[in-house]
């Protein structure tokens, strides 16, 4: 639904299952961003002229409108950032590395991406924190039961992404939330996967942080997203320090900083990344996240349907609820499986998909990802099924 | 050599690749080989007996063109000394980088001829070549 929306699907056949890398972007976006840079340009909260005004207004409105498309209590516990990878880091390095001791215990799953396992393991090298897994059930899933195993009195942060990148698989953020504030854990959740196709209520949830990027959302890249607690962002470390965020320095080295979220957003933030994200929450919210969920889980079911009847693909979730689908051609690599379908513009992704540790869970390291979204088509999935029955050319075409 | 023959040789040895498998006895240099763009990622394992190389052995997850090359060349070079090696290295990077190469010393491993038209093969094609190479050119020094 939608294609009418984007330029770059109307202007070529091309078939985009790479969502979940990034996605398409709709023309409302591209404008909005447009619009800053033909009709006020201009820096934030410094000028004292029109179209600073204006663009330090859209800015904060911008803040707000995020607050309630994740459900925060207050708008100053959103904090502007490059992306999923600056936030979890600021998370960590900002936050934790302050706050946790030598033995404190931190628990991930194996099927995390990378920016959700790399600043915990620099963490446990630079403080002495261990990381461990929680185990995942036989869909490879996160269960309560398996969380709870796990949770020792040193226990004080548990990480997870509300949908992985591997599988799709949702986790029941509000459920596992539940259970860390039980032990007085806090709570990380990376919704990078999620956040353009679930439902997310940080209040409801009750999630002490989360982190997402733009550019999974339909908006630009560069800009993204931390939520934290008032109380705990008030604790949080700013890891740059510049203008815009100080109220006072001194020549003797006396610093006041600015309150949360200001002191976080060192330095000229990216303007044109916020009015673009702004624009893409407004058109989320107009086709409606519910609407959205509920197609793209049709298209999956469609999906993983055709492909169950090709005896020579091996699907990886076939019971996992999110959009992603992961699958192999027998004996054929992922990488060369990808290639052969670029030949027909169908866009997949093939690899571990920054989540490395998966190959201690799957049988292989590596596999084709299709990543749905709301534009996609049954009649693409259709070509898809087609081209992949077609594949015992895969050799001659690639080769 | 015509691109169907070409082509059954790459998958020959991508089907059954020679010298795949984790050596199960000691001697053996390992070294990993990866593309760090894409998700290549071998193993590989060198037995030097004096200045030859006695063995070759790898396993790991590839492409066609990664696990079909590691196998024609793991091959080419069993048997070989370190200096004849190195020099078969050196006329296979030339091929694939479009540089002077004498083409009889490649035997099989000419089906990688035209990989320099396919840019983001390269890696692909030189895999193995890279991983060894830094084996054998620690045994130099
Ligand atoms: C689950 C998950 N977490 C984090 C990230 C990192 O997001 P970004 O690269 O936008 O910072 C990704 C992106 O691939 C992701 O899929």
């Amino acid at each position: 639904m939608n294609r009418e929306d984007f330029t770059i699907l109307r202007d070529s056949n091309m078939v985009y299952f790479d969502n979940g890398a990034t996605t398409l972007k709709p023309d409302s976006v591209r404008d909005a961003i447009l619009k800053y840079y033909n009709e006020y340009t201009s820096n934030i909260h410094r000028g004292d002229y029109e179209n600073s005004l204006k663009v330090s207004g859209l800015y904060e409105d911008t803040r707000r409108l995020v607050k309630d498309f994740i459900g925060a209590g207050h708008s100053s516990e959103i904090v502007f950032t490059k992306g999923t990878t600056e936030s979890l880091n600021m998370i960590a390095f900002g936050y934790f590395r302050n706050h946790l001791k030598k033995g404190d215990e931190i628990l991930i799953t194996e099927m995390e991406h990378a920016s959700n396992v790399l600043p915990w393991f620099v963490l446990s090298e630079e403080i002495g924190v261990v990381v461990k897994y929680i185990p995942l059930n036989k869909n490879n899933e996160v269960s309560i039961d398996n969380l709870e195993s796990v949770i020792t009195n040193r226990t004080k942060v548990v990480s997870l992404a509300h949908m992985t990148n591997v599988i799709g698989d949702v986790r029941d953020i509000k459920k596992i939330a539940r259970v860390c504030h039980n032990h007085d854990i806090l709570f990380v959740v990376d919704a990078a996967q999620s956040v353009a196709h679930e439902y997310i209520n940080v209040t409801d949830m009750d999630v002490d942080f989360l982190a997402f990027s733009g550019h999974k959302m339909y908006g630009p890249t560069g800009i993204g997203v931390l939520y934290g607690k008032f109380d705990l962002l008030k604790e949080m470390k700013p890891l740059n320090y510049g203008g815009g965020m100080n109220a006072i320095f001194n020549k003797d080295g006396y610093i006041e900083l600015k309150d949360v979220p200001d002191r976080l957003e060192a330095g000229t933030p990216n303007i044109e990344g916020v009015l673009g994200l702004s624009e893409c929450i407004r058109y989320i919210n107009k086709i409606g996240l519910e609407k959205i969920r509920n197609y793209e889980r049709s298209l999956k079911d469609y999906l993983i349907d055709k492909l169950k009847k090709l005896d020579f693909i091996k699907i990886y979730n076939k019971t996992n609820k999110g959009s992603i689908v992961a699958f192999n051609i027998e004996g054929v690599f992922s990488q060369d499986t990808a290639i052969y379908l670029d030949k027909y513009k169908i866009c997949v992704r093939a690899g571990n998909h920054c989540a490395k540790m998966t190959k201690d869970i799957f049988d292989v390291a590596n596999t084709v990802r299709v990543s749905l979204s709301f534009y996609n088509t049954k009649e693409e999935i259709d070509l898809l099924i087609n081209v992949l029955k077609n594949s015992k050319n895969i050799w001659e075409e690639i080769l | 050599m015509d691109n169907d023959m070409k082509r059954a040789i790459i998958l020959d040895n991508y089907s059954n690749p020679k010298n795949r498998g984790i050596p199960d006895s000691d001697g053996y240099i390992k070294i990993n080989s990866n593309n760090q763009s894409c998700i290549d990622n071998i193993d590989i394992y060198v037995k030097l007996k004096e200045d030859k190389i006695e063995d070759i052995k790898f396993e790991g997850e590839a492409c066609v063109i990664a696990i079909s090359s590691t196998s024609i060349l793991s091959n080419m070079l069993v048997g070989k000394s370190i200096d004849e090696a190195k020099e078969i290295i050196k006329n296979y990077f030339n091929m694939i980088e479009e540089g002077e190469y004498d083409k009889d010393m490649l035997g099989e491993a000419n089906v990688y001829e035209d990989m320099y038209k396919q840019p983001s093969r390269k890696t692909c094609a030189t895999l193995f070549i890279r991983g060894i190479n830094k084996i054998l050119d620690n045994e130099k020094e």
